[in-house]
């Protein structure tokens, strides 16, 4: 029994030895490039630098691009930490209306009506602020790549009834006479075009059917959700239908940008009508550009033009807002929503979002964002 | 194994030959043998390949003394650089509050099947009860307390939530296995202790318990590396945060497999792919590290029978 | 640990009267009782309100729900009404597990075989230890190797199978190079519950009465023989509980199904063959998680979690009559009936 006695102490001992050996020297790391030592640094872009926790949750289209925003802020903000999780749009709403977090990410703007009667999004935002409207802030433009795998084809291109017939299953094979005709004097393949979709409910599929719906001349059946009504196999966010892709020879799906980049897949080129466009920032940014806005003063939802016929404008984009509170957090969390989205919507936030493969916004909208984030109160 | 070992020397090849074999059974003899070899060859490819796969790959962050002592925050994926400090922690805590909770019960549990229920229908009701808990899924458990935590209750998210959840999980195990190592306990200690009339509590803490103490703690570090590992509740209970949150009832909180599931995304970068097959690593290597030291306190505490 | 036949646990039947003999009525005792019958309760409370609570969330959604919620492979709860069906997640799931199950219970049997009767003695206990180890391994582990380094090898045996018995319709080949399909997953499920398979079987076997073993040698036969009449039969009903177990984990497991299986196109025909994507209970809740942003939709998840979980118990209960059943002279039934715990509690005492 000593023995157990001694077995007891010396477990016990080790555990709680093991735990504070972890938390005594767990520590943030330096963030590289800075060497400032943290509690001297405060000259944030636009304006001081507050202490404390912003909580924020929604749309995993911007993750990367929001990850790589609190890192530069925290370079000038130590003293801020900001969490953002990337669990969907439609969480990130449900968590900002259920005063979970302070703001929310989404690829789409509050629905200003509620279905069957219920509380419409919007609504139940401006409850959660205090009876004050929350506002949708345009912040991240993520272009949505149409990306494939197919031996020996570089450059693919194609036009919006052409990508519908795809996605929709009509068009079965590559070398079916919609896709060579686009594609003059290049050999594709017979086979059978295996096509990805998002299995979870996405924005990125919203949005890519409200393309197909726009621009694809009637060859696209469904309305455009968030879930997908098209044709294929589903796979698990993002990564899944990029490694899917990867992984299958012949396939084609739809996803953000910087996932085809980063698994090196093909990215086809749009014809909308004035020629080929390729995916660039500048193109992608300048389809933001041809938008108007749907909201009212502050409220800066946008409404693209998928069918846009703009020279040289990649039409497929997605657009993320920061859902906010216009007024009615308490002043602490106030401080730090504004902090850290006026970072976010600053020439030198904006700009490192280029090489993720995101799109800066377009000047003229950045500004009426800052202005937007600046009336916050 | 037991002390029943197979290699007795009957079973060696030269008692048989008195029966004179006949052709067709040596040859089915062999046969299985090498089936049964083949058998065990086919089980250790996965194993190989899986911890090569996690070693190979995982090994070199490791090293790194930053991997144990900072976090994530304002590392992007693209970036190298900072550890895994938060999310190990996150994992350590959850699965601390998950032991408070479930091992009193558990033990407790187990007290009353061996000691004070038996062969009542109580105790026979609640060894099905925890028939139905050992098969519960993971899912199922992070679901309930999903619909008793957020929907019923209002609360946020929370590494509580998480270790709620896990309980559920990590309370079968634990009891049952306290529940054997109790029923291995010799009645005559317990009727000696009575003898000199100790009362039956004092008993069962002074005589039952310490007997069977190995065997118990056993139990517990099985049960903990059991939930370590759980990936399905953190995901629906609670939101992964790349600083460190030491106060697991508010905020989000990061834990291994979900920094594991939020880099995964993001495998064909460098850096994020180091940092998921090193998480993976570590978690393995903390589950490994309770199951030693459950062997160890097994090995050195075995219950003396007689 | 019971090591030795010897040491079998007292399960005297006066147990409990002498006991009672024991001077009670102290404070301190009422008190440790009534602690100790509390935690059983809470035990049985605990499981109650699991199900009443999963119940309670799940009618209001299954009231409206327009769809059959049995026999219907629809699934969209967050239509005005909701339609929703769990038909197609029940033929994944089960399916999914049956095929682990058939790949897993041989060779872990072999492997039990093996390390118990076959390997040198130095040989057999790291060997089970290296078993065990695979059951340490987070699932989310076995989700990326099995689809990132696992499914491209499974390429040419789908193709090859698919080729051969394609006519039948479970052995369809898809028309697409895809992967991650269901076969993939039993697969990959059926090394995730072969160290539980294992580790059972092999407690059971090591615990073949000498006596039988031995009058079996003693009649001459060869040492397959003797497995396959004295040690094999003992085993049986373990081996088939341990299957139980197993088929239960793997009705369960979530994160390596949801990272593994692509998922069918709602408005494709059914497809049945396991060479096609599918979604199982476990991976349909959690792929969707994020998105329980009304309780009518969350309870319809909630519904489906209900149902896998009266599926594992079913599962589970039906091992536990298997073993209840053949169990000779009811002497081994306390010894097989708590499997897991037991055997990996063995296992790690080594």
């Amino acid at each position: 029994m000593s023995v157990n006695r001694l077995l007891r102490v010396g477990t016990v001992a080790v555990a709680s030895l093991g735990v504070l050996a972890l938390s005594a020297c767990g520590s943030d790391p330096e963030t590289s490039g800075s060497s400032t030592p943290s509690g001297s640094s405060s000259s944030a872009a636009g304006g001081d630098c507050p202490e404390g926790t912003l909580n924020a949750e929604g749309s995993s289209a911007q993750k990367n691009a929001i990850e790589e925003v609190i890192s530069k802020y925290n370079e000038k903000c130590a003293d801020v930490t900001v969490n953002y999780n990337p669990t969907g749009s439609g969480a990130g709403i449900k968590q900002f209306n259920a005063a979970q977090v302070d703001f929310g990410g989404s690829d789409s703007v509050l629905k200003t009506e509620g279905k069957d009667g219920a509380e419409s999004e919007a609504a139940a935002a401006a409850k959660r602020c205090a009876n004050n409207p929350a506002i949708n802030l345009p912040m991240v433009i993520g272009p949505v790549a149409i990306a494939y795998n197919v031996d020996g084809l570089p450059k693919l291109i194609l036009d919006g009834p052409t990508a519908a017939g795809i996605f929709q299953g009509t068009i079965k094979t590559w070398n079916a006479p919609e896709i060579a005709k686009l594609n003059p004097g290049v050999t594709l393949p017979s086979a059978q075009i295996a096509v990805f979709f998002r299995s979870d409910e996405s924005g990125t599929t919203e949005n890519f059917a409200k393309y197909l719906a726009a621009a694809g001349g009637g060859a696209w059946k469904g309305e455009p959700a968030k879930k997908w009504t098209g044709t294929g196999a589903g796979k698990e966010k993002s990564a899944g239908v990029a490694e899917g892709v990867k992984s299958t020879k012949n396939s084609i799906t739809y996803v953000e940008w910087s996932y085809a980049v980063d698994n090196k897949l093909g990215v086809a080129q749009i014809d909308a009508g004035a020629g080929a466009v390729e995916l660039t920032a500048e193109s992608a940014g300048k389809a933001l550009a041809a938008a108007k806005q749907s909201g009212t003063g502050n409220d800066l939802a946008m409404k693209l033009d998928y069918a846009t016929k703009a020279a040289g404008a990649y039409p497929i984009i997605l657009v993320t807002y920061e859902i906010a509170c216009s007024k009615g957090l308490p002043a602490e969390k106030t401080a730090l929503v504004k902090s850290f989205l006026s970072y976010f919507a600053s020439t030198e936030g904006q700009a490192s979002l280029t090489e993720l493969n995101y799109a800066p916004l377009p000047e003229e909208i950045r500004t009426k964002v800052d202005a937007a984030i600046q009336s916050i109160s | 194994m037991t002390t029943i070992a197979a290699n007795r020397p009957a079973m060696d090849g030269k008692a048989l030959d008195l029966t004179g074999k006949s052709g067709s059974r040596a040859f089915k003899n062999t046969l299985a043998t090498v089936l049964i070899g083949l058998c065990f060859l086919l089980a250790l490819i996965p194993l190989l390949w899986i911890l090569w796969t996690v070693i190979s790959k995982g090994y070199s962050l490791l090293f790194d003394a930053a991997w144990w002592s900072e976090s994530q925050r304002g590392i992007t994926v693209r970036r190298e650089g900072g550890g895994a400090y938060h999310a190990i922690m996150g994992t350590l805590i959850m699965a601390l509050i998950t032991a408070v909770i479930a091992v009193p019960i558990a033990i407790l549990g187990a007290i009353y099947l061996v000691e004070y229920g038996k062969g009542t229908k109580l105790a026979r009701a609640v060894s099905f009860m925890i028939d139905i808990l050992t098969g519960v899924p993971s899912i199922v458990a992070a679901l309930f307390i999903y619909a008793v935590w957020i929907t019923i209750l209002g609360f946020n998210r929370v590494g509580f939530a998480v270790s709620l959840a896990l309980v559920l999980l990590m309370l079968p195990v634990v009891l049952r296995s306290t529940e054997e190592m109790l029923k291995l306990v010799p009645d005559e200690l317990r009727e000696a202790s009575y003898a000199l009339g100790v009362p039956k509590w004092k008993t069962i803490l002074k005589v039952v318990i310490p007997t069977a103490f190995g065997g118990i703690v056993t139990g517990v570090m099985l049960g903990l590396a059991r939930v370590m590992g759980e990936t399905a509740p953190l995901l629906i209970l609670v939101g992964y945060s790349k600083n460190i949150n030491l106060n697991p009832f508010d905020g989000f909180q990061g834990a291994l497999p979900t920094m594991i599931n939020q880099d995964r995304t993001e495998l064909s970068l460098q850096p994020a792919a180091d940092r998921v097959w090193a998480a993976a690593l570590t978690l393995i290597l903390l589950v490994l590290l309770l199951n030693l030291l459950a062997r160890l306190v097994a090995r050195f505490s075995t219950i003396k029978s007689k | 640990m019971s090591s030795t036949d010897g040491t079998a646990p007292p399960d005297r039947p006066a147990d409990g009267k002498k006991l009672e003999l024991g001077p009670v009525g102290h404070l301190g005792d009422r008190l440790f009782s009534g602690m100790a019958h509390g935690s059983g309760g809470l035990v049985i409370l605990i499981v109650a309100f699991v199900g009443i609570f999963l119940l309670a969330l799940a009618i209001p959604s299954l009231a409206r729900n327009e769809s059959s919620f049995l026999f219907s492979r629809v699934w969209e709860p967050g239509a005005s009404p909701p339609r929703f069906g769990i038909a197609a997640l029940f033929y994944t799931t089960l399916i999914s597990s049956i095929i682990a199950m058939v790949i897993a219970v041989p060779i872990a049997v072999g492997v039990a075989l093996f390390t118990t009767y076959y390997a040198p003695k130095r040989l057999a206990a790291p060997v089970a230890h290296a078993i065990d180890l695979l059951a340490a391994v987070p699932s989310i582990i076995y989700g990326l190797w099995g689809i990132l380094f696992f499914a491209p090898i499974l390429r040419p045996v789908i193709n090859g199978i698919g080729s051969a018995l394609g006519w039948i319709p479970i052995f369809e080949k898809p028309p697409t190079a895809d992967v991650g399909v269901v076969f993939t997953a039993s697969v990959v499920l059926a090394i995730m519950i072969l160290p539980v398979v294992t580790a059972i079987s092999r407690e059971i076997f090591a615990q073949t009465p000498i006596a039988h073993r031995e009058g079996a040698l003693a009649l001459g036969a060869t040492r397959w023989e003797m497995i396959r009449t004295a040690v094999l039969p003992y085993g049986r009903s373990g081996v088939v509980s341990a299957s139980m177990l197993g088929l239960g984990r793997a009705l369960g497991e979530t994160v390596a199904v949801l990272i593994i299986l692509s998922v069918p196109n709602a408005n494709d025909p059914w497809n049945s063959s396991i060479f096609a994507g599918g979604e199982t209970f476990a991976s349909k809740i959690a792929n969707n998680a994020a998105e329980f942003d009304s309780p009518e939709k969350t309870g319809a998840y909630i519904a489906a979690g209900l149902v896998l979980f009266v599926v594992t118990f079913l599962v589970n209960s039906a091992a536990r009559l298997i073993v209840a059943r053949s169990a000779p002279g009811g002497k081994r039934p306390r010894k097989i009936r708590r499997i897991g715990d037991k055997a990996q509690t063995e296992g790690a005492a080594l």
